[in-house]
C-alpha cells in the first residue's frame, strides 16, 4: 500500500494552544484510519488543514504525490479529497434529493444555466446513492426537517456524491442514537468499501473504532501519541488511561 | 400543477390583460411599459434575493442602460440597436462592479451597491458638460429596426418589446432558478461554506447572477429611456433603488411572476393615489408595503400561489 495522504511536521497554534505540534501521518490508499483523542487534542484541526480550511504554520501535506499545503478547499476537493462535518452542513432549504444533486452538479459541472438540477441522469444517480445510505424514503424532505442521525448520513452522502478517493469524516456517529450507531457505521463502511474510498474518521466510540478501523491514530495535545492496529493501540495502558478513560466518561 | 406551468399560464394571462388594458385605455400604455421595465429590473434583483443578498443600488444599472440610450441615440438612432447596446454596457458594468461586490455579503453587499449607485448619481449630476446635470438628456425620436414610426406606433412598439422581453426574461429566470446555478444561489443563502467544500466558488455563482441582474436592469433602463424620452440622474438616486426593492417585496420573491405583479401594482397604486390624493401617495404606498410585510410575507405572488394551491387541492 502506498501513502495517499502524507502529512509531515504540521504545526499550528491558536494563541498559546498548540492544535498541531509536529504531526507526521501517512494515510495509506484503501485503509480506514480512525483518529481518537480527547476534545481539544487537534483532531478537527488536522481535518481542517488537510481540506484547506486552515493553513498550517509549518509542515507540508502531500496528496497523491502533489503538495496541497494551504491550497483552497475548492482545489483540494477537485483533487479528490472530500469531507463531512461534525455538525452536518446541509442546504437547509433544499430537499435531501436536491442536496445530493447539488453535490453531483458540483462534480459534473454546475455552470449549465438552463438544464434543471434534477435532470434524469443526476436524479437517478442521486437516488442510487440515497438508496445505498438508506435515505431514499426521506429524499423529498427538506434537510431542516430531518433528525440528527439522518442529517449526519445525508451530510456524508453529499461528500460521497463528489466521488472522492479520500474521505475525511469528523465524528460521523456523533448525534446518532446509540441503538442505530452500529447500523449506520455498517452502512457507511459498506458504501465506502464498495466505492473504493480511503477514509479517515474522527471517532469517540471505541467499539466503532475497534470494529471498523484498519489503524488508529491517538491524538494528544496536538501530537500523535500512538499509531497502529486498533487491538494493539487500544490495549496500551497509557491510551486506556489518557484517552479511552476520558472518552468513556465524556 | 407544477410551479413553472402555473407561472407560464398566469404569465400569459397577465400579458393578455395588459394588452387589453393598453388597448382600452391609451394612457395606460405608458404606465404599463414603465411597470414592465421595472418588473424586468426587479427580476434581476430576485436572482440576488435567492442568494439572500439585497442590492440597494440596482438603479445604477437602470441608469446606465437609460444613459447609454441617451448618449448613443444621436449616433445610432434606432431602438433595435440601442436596446442591445444598453444591455451590453450594463452587463459590462455589472461584470466589472460584480467582481468587487460579489466578495461581500448581506449588509455590506447591499450598502456597497447603494454607495456605487450614489457615486454614479453624483457623476451624472456634476459632469454637466457631458450629462447636462439635473436637467438630464432628452432622447431624440428613434426609428425601430430602420422604420420611421409615428409617436403612437413607436409607443406600441416599445410596449410590445417590453412585454416580449418580460416574458422571455421570466422564462429564462425560471429555468435559471431551477438549474444547478440557480439552486446554488439558495445554497449560498443557507450554507455557503459547504459549496466551497464541494468544489464550487460561491463568489462565481453570485457573480453570474449579479451580471445577469445588471443586464436585465440595463434593458429596463433602455426601455424607460425610450418610453419617457428623457433621462435624469434621479434614475440612479437611492430612492429609485429602494423602489425596486419595494416592488420585489410587494410582488413577492417566491416566483418569477412576482416582480411583474409587484411593478404593475406599484405603478397603478402610484398613478391612482397621486391622482386622487396628490400629497399623500407616498403614504398610501407605505401603508401598502406595511400591510404586505405584516399580513402577506410572500407578496402578491405568495397570495396568488397559495390560493391556486388551495384551489388545486380542493
Amino acid at each position: 500500500m502506498s501513502a495517499l495522504l502524507d502529512a509531515r511536521g504540521l504545526r499550528l497554534a491558536f494563541g498559546g494552544v498548540k492544535a498541531a505540534d509536529g504531526i507526521d501521518l501517512s494515510v495509506m490508499a484503501g485503509e480506514f484510519l480512525a483518529i481518537i483523542g480527547p476534545n481539544g487534542a487537534g483532531k478537527t484541526t488536522f481535518i481542517n488543514m488537510a481540506t484547506g480550511y486552515l493553513r498550517p504554520q509549518a509542515g507540508t501535506i502531500t496528496y497523491d504525490g502533489a503538495e496541497i499545503t494551504g491550497r483552497p478547499p475548492r482545489e483540494i476537493v477537485r483533487r479528490g479529497i472530500a469531507r463531512s462535518f461534525q455538525l452536518p452542513q446541509l442546504f437547509s432549504e433544499h430537499t435531501v434529493e436536491q442536496n445530493i444533486a447539488l453535490a453531483i452538479a458540483s462534480r459534473a459541472g454546475i455552470f449549465s444555466p438552463l438544464a434543471p438540477l434534477l435532470r434524469p441522469a443526476w436524479r437517478e444517480e442521486g437516488a442510487e446513492l440515497l438508496e445505498r445510505f438508506g435515505l431514499l424514503p426521506v429524499a423529498r424532505q427538506r434537510a431542516d426537517a430531518l433528525n440528527e442521525g439522518t442529517r449526519k448520513l445525508a451530510d456524508i452522502a453529499m461528500a460521497v456524491a463528489l466521488k472522492p478517493r479520500l474521505l475525511l469524516m469528523d465524528e460521523p456517529t456523533s448525534g446518532v442514537a446509540a441503538s442505530e450507531k452500529m447500523a449506520v457505521v455498517e452502512t457507511l463502511v459498506r458504501v465506502l468499501r464498495q466505492a473504493g474510498v480511503t477514509a479517515v474518521f474522527v471517532e469517540h466510540d471505541m467499539d466503532v473504532v475497534e470494529r471498523f478501523a484498519d489503524r488508529v491514530a491517538v491524538w494528544s495535545q496536538g501530537r500523535i501519541a500512538a499509531l497502529g492496529p486498533p487491538a494493539e493501540v487500544l490495549a496500551d495502558p497509557a491510551v486506556q488511561r489518557d484517552v479511552i478513560g476520558i472518552a468513556r466518561h465524556a | 400543477m407544477t410551479l413553472p406551468r402555473m407561472e407560464a399560464l398566469l404569465g400569459l394571462l397577465v400579458a393578455a390583460l395588459l394588452v387589453l388594458a393598453a388597448l382600452s385605455t391609451p394612457w395606460m400604455k405608458f404606465v404599463l411599459t414603465i411597470a414592465l421595465a421595472k418588473g424586468i429590473a426587479v427580476l434581476g434583483i430576485l436572482l440576488l434575493l435567492r442568494a439572500g443578498q439585497v442590492s440597494f443600488g440596482h438603479a445604477l444599472y437602470v441608469a446606465i442602460g437609460a444613459y447609454s440610450v441617451a448618449f448613443l441615440a444621436p449616433s445610432i438612432p434606432d431602438a433595435a440597436l440601442l436596446l442591445p447596446a444598453a444591455a451590453l454596457v450594463a452587463t459590462l458594468a455589472g461584470a466589472l462592479i460584480g467582481l468587487f461586490v460579489s466578495r461581500y455579503r448581506e449588509i455590506f453587499f447591499g450598502m456597497l451597491n447603494l454607495a456605487l449607485s450614489m457615486v454614479f448619481y453624483s457623476m451624472l449630476e456634476k459632469f454637466y458638460h457631458l450629462t447636462k446635470g439635473t436637467d438630464g438628456i432628452r432622447v431624440p425620436p428613434l426609428t425601430a429596426a430602420g422604420m420611421t414610426l409615428d409617436r403612437v406606433t413607436f409607443e406600441w412598439t416599445v410596449f410590445a418589446t417590453a412585454l416580449v422581453l418580460a416574458l422571455a426574461f421570466g422564462a429564462f429566470a425560471r429555468a435559471y432558478l431551477l438549474s444547478p446555478m440557480g439552486e446554488a444561489l439558495g445554497a449560498i443563502k443557507t450554507r455557503e461554506t459547504r459549496l466551497e467544500f464541494m468544489g464550487v466558488s460561491p463568489r462565481r455563482v453570485l457573480l453570474s447572477a449579479y451580471i445577469l441582474s445588471a443586464m436585465m436592469a440595463g434593458c429596463a433602463g433602455a426601455l424607460v429611456a425610450m418610453t419617457t424620452r428623457h433621462v435624469t440622474p434621479l434614475l440612479s438616486y437611492w430612492t429609485a433603488s429602494g423602489e425596486l426593492v419595494f416592488i420585489a417585496i410587494l410582488g413577492g420573491a417566491g416566483g418569477v411572476l412576482g416582480p411583474f405583479l409587484g411593478a404593475i401594482a406599484y405603478e397603478l397604486v402610484r398613478v391612482y393615489a397621486a391622482a386622487t390624493v396628490a400629497d399623500m401617495w407616498q403614504m398610501i404606498l407605505g401603508a401598502v408595503l406595511l400591510l404586505v410585510i405584516l399580513f402577506a410575507r410572500g407578496g402578491i405572488w405568495g397570495l396568488l400561489s397559495a390560493r391556486a394551491g388551495k384551489g388545486a387541492g380542493a
